[in-house]
């Protein structure tokens, strides 16, 4: 073993860990897809009439919260065999990342809806509108711009941690570059192409997230220097 | 086999996992608050060189995943000839990793400090170290501390991962249990357990408590 970066072995092995890398963007996405549905879904469960459920709601919501993510994707992908269901490496760890980030984005969204002042549903009331349309028109828009930079954050937050996808094997770039040091015996060509990837495309998310936050606080009138 | 068997068997192994991640949580946490502290008051210096460093720093580990950070202090340190032990390794790596956030932290919780003190200090006569440490240091602790609580949160989840370069935790246990087993439920599901109670009612409730004597510290708590 000597430390020597070798630049011919670093490019044999590039295609095949971009090729990985567009399975790491997809299950980042499709998971985020799922998580903002959960979180949604998360959010109207703990507003419910009945407040026993939303207690239990708000419980289970803290559990997912404070339990590692590592160990739901063990316990979503091998419980299910045990119990007869066998699922997929995939549908499992999109499930998870669905579960775990989804209860991330219900505080998200729940703190922009509370961010909305109090006066502005007064308001709505004092002039009738019914409460679909003080929804729709009056307080989402004004919660969105709210959630943006915490929604964002949890995307870049989703594609950081696709790497544990590969414990269970989902084919995603961590996968592939701990496949390839393993067959090449060689580790610091792979894993360091992985963190330059990474980089290369968390820094500009991000960069483009806070663009988008000042883009949108502007076409609110709401500008933050 | 009963959940009340499993436990009676796999119960003490468990729990010596659950020492070891104790054991990571709290050197990585001892680790991150150091890193925290010197970069997040280096990314606050009037010198650019500094200042560029420690941004490098901070981007730098919070763009790549820490899993992949792990990875590489573990596997490929010993390129360089840096071997590193797991458990080591794991604790480097983590607190790295955290102290990068942490740092962007302490740097907004120096930047909330109001204005007027610095002009104080300054008006006062103080030099620039006595300013941040008698003034400024002390007043950014409650400002900081509720989103260090949070991270710090995230720090007890993220030791599972040190399980994926040996380190024998709760989480290496419950996958070599499993691995006997095959009751996965209960293995993971205690564990599942564990980390939820070590979150809920051991580190969350001394965090808030840090939190009070920090404000009661400024002269803010409720007495």
């Amino acid at each position: 073993m000597n430390a020597e970066w070798k630049w011919d072995f670093a490019f044999q092995i590039l295609p095949q860990m971009l090729w990985a890398t567009l399975n790491t963007i997809m299950a980042a996405g499709i998971g985020y897809a799922i998580a903002a549905v959960v979180g949604l879904l998360f959010l109207l469960g703990q507003r419910t009439p009945y407040k026993f459920i939303n207690i239990i709601i708000r419980e289970i919501i803290e559990f997912i919260r404070s339990t590692p993510l590592l160990i739901q994707l063990f316990f979503v992908y091998f419980v299910g065999p045990q119990f007869g269901i066998t699922l997929s490496a995939w549908v499992c760890a999109m499930i998870t990342i669905g579960l775990h980030f989804g209860t991330y984005l219900s505080e998200v969204y729940r703190g922009a809806l509370e961010g909305v002042p109090k006066t502005q549903w007064e308001a709505c009331r004092a002039l009738n509108f019914t409460t679909l349309y003080t929804y729709r028109r009056i307080v989402l828009p004004q919660a969105f711009p709210i959630a943006i930079p915490g929604m964002g954050n949890y995307l870049v937050g989703i594609f950081k941690d696709t790497p544990l996808l590969s414990t269970i094997g989902v084919a995603e770039l961590f996968h592939a570059a701990t496949a390839v040091g393993g067959y090449h015996y060689r580790y610091l060509e792979p894993y360091t192409i992985v963190g330059i990837i990474f980089l290369a495309l968390s820094i500009p998310a991000a960069m483009g997230i806070r663009k988008l936050e000042r883009s949108v606080n502007k076409a609110q009138g709401k500008v933050k220097n | 086999m009963s959940y009340f068997s499993f436990l009676a068997e796999h119960g003490s192994t468990l729990l010596l996992g659950t020492v070891t991640t104790l054991k990571v949580l709290v050197c990585a946490t001892i680790l991150y608050v150091i890193i925290s502290i010197i970069f997040g008051l280096m990314r606050v210096s009037n010198n650019s060189v500094i200042q560029g460093i420690a941004t490098v720093y901070i981007e730098f580990f919070r763009g790549t995943s820490l899993l992949v950070q792990l990875f590489w202090f573990y596997y490929v340190l010993p390129f360089f000839g840096v071997s590193l032990e797991a458990f080591t390794a794991g604790v480097v790596a983590i607190g790295m990793n955290f102290g990068a956030y942490g740092a962007e932290i302490v740097r907004g919780g120096i930047l909330a400090v109001p204005k007027g003190q610095w002009e104080g200090a300054h008006a006062l006569n103080f030099s620039p170290f006595k300013r941040m440490k008698n003034i400024i240091i002390p007043q950014i602790f409650p400002i900081i501390l509720p989103p260090a609580a949070n991270l710090t949160v995230e720090l007890l989840k993220a030791t599972a991962l040190v399980a994926l370069v040996t380190v024998v935790d709760l989480t290496f246990e419950a996958k070599q249990i499993n691995a006997i087993t095959w009751l996965s439920a209960q293995c993971f599901g205690t564990a599942l357990i564990i980390y939820y109670i070590i979150s809920r009612f051991f580190l969350v409730p001394f965090l808030r408590w840090l939190e009070v004597i920090a404000a009661r510290k400024v002269g803010r708590g409720k007495v």
